[in-house]
C-alpha cells in the first residue's frame, strides 16, 4: 500500500515533502510497484551530493539481473543527500521503499514540477493500467 | 499485448502461473514467473520447468534426407546412428552462420526412421526458406514444420532425471547425454531427448500440442517433493551464459563464422572415412581453417557488481580490442560475468586467461579479467 503522504512521477519515484529550517527538501525514492517489476536489483549507484538536478533528468541508475533503469528526479534542484545504506543492502527495497529505501534527497530549487506530480490515487490508477 | 503474437500450447498456464510475458521473436513467451534469480537457481539447486515450444522442430522423411541434411549442416549427418543428437550449425557460402540447431536421428515405435532439426524460433521462417531453396526433386526428402502442432517442455537440474523417469516409457539412465528416443509419456506419444541449454543434466519433452498441459501437470505431480518450478527465459539466458553457450543473435549471427566464434568442434570438414565433405560453406571454411584466428570468444569477470552488457566495448589502456556480446550479473557466482569477443591479430596475448581489460559502461571504465569458459561446470560426480 502506497503511503498518503507522497507524490509519485509518471516513471515511478516517489517524494516525500519536508521542511528543514525553511527549505524545502523531496526525499525520493521508488515505488513498491517499481521494485516489484525489477524483482532482482543488483546494483544501484546515485549520483553524488552536489550534483544538480532536473525534474525529468536522470540522478542514478538501478541495475537488475535482466536490465538497466534510470532513477529520474521528479523536482528540480540540488542533491543534498544519498542513502548511502541503501547501496550495501538493497534488500531494503523490498523491506520498505518509502522509509529505509529513500535514495536521495534533494534542496528544492524551483517548484514548478511538483505540480505535474500524481498524487496516490493517480499513481495507483497508472499502475493498475500497466498491470 | 500485440495480438499478432503467437501463443505456445501452454499460454494460459504461464498466465495462471503468475508469469510476466514478453514478444520472443514473435511468440509471447514468460520472461520470468518472479524471480529470475531464484528460478535459476531452483535449476541448478533441483529442477526447473521450461516452455521452450517456440523453437522451431522440422521433421525429413525418406531415404535421402540424411544425405539432404549433411549437404547443408557443419557436423555430419550420414554417420548419425539411430538415437543420437549432435549440435551443427548451418552456414551460407561465406561459410557464416545461418543457425545453430540440433540435428536428431529418431526411429517411431513402428520402426519408421527420420531425422529432426531442432531451430531457433526467431531463424524458424528463414530455416525453413533456407532448407526448402536447396531441395531438389532427386533429393527423396519430405520436410515438413512440426512446431505449431507440437510443443516441447524442458526439465533441466540434477532432480531432472528422477521427476521425468516414472511418466516415460524409457528408463532415462541408458539414454545418454545427446541421445533421443520416441516413446510414450502416460500411454501418449512422446519424444525424449537428454539435452537442454541450461549447463545441467535435463531431459527436454516434444509433444502433440493438446497434451502439453496434461505433461506439465503430471510433471509437477512428480515433481512436487523434487523442488521443480517454471523457469522463463530471464533465467535460461543466464543459465545458458554461465555455461557459456552462445546465443544465435548475440555470439552468432550472419557476420560470424563458427571459428570466430569458437566452435570448431561444430565443424567437419571430413567425412567419416577422412574424405573431404560437401556442404553449403565448406570452401570457406576449408579455406579459413587455415588461416591465423583474428577473433577469439572469451569469458570475462567484472570488478564491483555492475554488469557489462550487449555491445559494450572492451579496452587494453586506449585502445578498443573486443566488444561484449552477453553480459549479466551471474545468480551462481554473485559477481558479474561476460562473454566477448577479442580481435587477437596484433597481440594474442590480450585474450589470455588472467589478462586485465577494461569494459566502457555507459561511460565509465569498468576492470573486466579474461577467464576461461565456462563460468560454470556442473558437478558430475553425483
Amino acid at each position: 500500500m502506497n503511503p498518503d503522504d507522497l507524490l509519485f512521477a509518471e516513471t515511478h519515484e516517489w517524494i516525500r515533502l519536508e521542511d528543514t529550517d525553511g527549505e524545502k527538501i523531496a526525499v525520493v525514492g521508488i515505488t513498491a510497484f517499481a521494485v516489484e517489476q525489477l524483482v532482482d536489483v543488483t546494483y544501484l549507484e546515485m549520483q553524488p551530493v552536489g550534483t544538480p538536478a532536473s525534474a525529468g533528468k536522470e540522478i542514478g541508475e538501478i541495475e537488475s539481473v535482466k536490465a538497466v533503469s534510470s532513477i529520474i528526479s521528479p523536482v528540480d534542484g540540488e542533491v543534498i543527500a544519498v542513502n548511502e545504506e541503501l547501496a550495501k543492502n538493497l534488500q531494503l527495497l523490498s523491506d520498505d521503499p518509502y522509509q529505509a529505501g529513500w535514495m536521495a534527497k534533494i534542496r528544492i530549487q524551483d517548484e514548478a514540477a511538483i505540480e505535474k506530480l500524481m498524487d496516490r490515487a493517480a499513481y495507483e490508477a497508472q499502475c493498475a493500467e500497466e498491470g | 499485448m500485440n495480438e499478432s503474437l503467437r501463443t505456445t500450447a501452454l499460454h494460459s498456464w504461464h498466465v495462471e502461473q503468475g508469469a510476466r510475458l514478453v514478444d520472443f521473436a514473435g511468440w509471447e513467451m514468460p520472461v520470468q514467473y518472479n524471480s529470475i534469480v531464484e528460478e535459476h537457481l531452483a535449476t541448478r539447486q533441483g529442477a526447473g520447468l521450461f516452455d521452450v515450444s517456440h523453437m522451431g522442430r522440422v521433421r525429413f522423411d525418406g531415404a535421402g534426407a540424411a544425405r539432404f541434411l549433411d549437404r547443408l549442416l557443419t557436423r555430419r549427418v550420414l554417420d548419425l546412428q539411430v538415437g543420437q543428437i549432435r549440435y551443427s550449425l548451418i552456414t551460407n557460402e561465406e561459410g557464416n552462420v545461418l543457425d545453430d540447431v540440433l540435428v536428431y536421428h529418431l526411429q517411431t515405435p513402428s520402426e519408421i526412421r527420420y531425422h529432426m532439426l531442432v531451430v531457433n524460433a526467431s531463424n524458424r521462417l528463414k530455416i525453413l526458406d533456407w532448407l526448402t531453396s536447396h531441395q531438389t526433386a532427386e533429393d527423396e526428402v519430405q520436410i515438413s514444420d512440426c512446431t505449431l502442432e507440437t510443443a516441447m517442455i524442458a526439465v533441466q537440474g540434477p532432480h531432472a532425471l528422477q521427476i521425468v523417469d516414472p511418466l516415460v516409457d524409457v528408463d532415462l539412465n541408458t539414454l545418454r547425454y545427446y541421445q533421443g528416443v520416441v516413446t510414450r509419456q502416460m500411454g501418449k506419444p512422446c519424444t525424449v531427448s537428454r539435452t537442454g541449454y541450461t549447463g545441467e543434466d535435463g531431459v527436454e519433452l516434444i509433444v502433440h500440442a493438446d497434451k502439453a498441459n496434461q505433461v506439465v501437470n503430471n510433471l509437477f505431480a512428480s515433481g512436487r517433493d523434487l523442488g521443480i518450478r517454471p523457469v522463463g527465459l530471464g533465467a535460461r539466458d543466464t543459465l545458458r551464459l554461465e555455461a557459456a553457450l552462445p546465443l544465435y543473435g548475440h555470439e552468432l549471427d550472419e557476420s560470424t563464422s563458427p571459428f570466430q566464434a569458437g566452435l570448431d568442434f561444430a565443424v567437419n570438414l571430413e567425412d567419416a572415412q577422412q574424405n573431404p565433405r560437401q556442404f553449403v560453406g565448406c570452401e570457406a571454411l576449408a579455406e579459413q581453417a587455415q588461416q591465423p584466428r583474428h577473433q577469439v570468444r572469451v569469458g570475462l569477470v567484472l570488478e564491483g557488481r555492475r554488469a557489462a552488457r550487449e555491445g559494450h566495448t572492451v579496452h587494453a589502456g586506449a585502445e578498443q580490442v573486443g566488444v561484449v556480446t552477453s553480459g549479466s550479473f551471474s545468480p551462481t557466482l554473485q559477481y558479474p560475468i561476460a562473454m566477448a569477443y577479442l580481435n587477437v591479430q596484433d597481440s594474442p596475448s590480450t585474450a589470455e586467461p588472467g589478462m586485465e581489460l577494461e569494459v566502457d559502461i555507459r561511460g565509465t571504465r569498468q576492470t573486466a579479467k579474461v577467464t576461461a569458459l565456462p563460468f560454470y561446470r556442473r558437478d558430475k560426480s553425483s
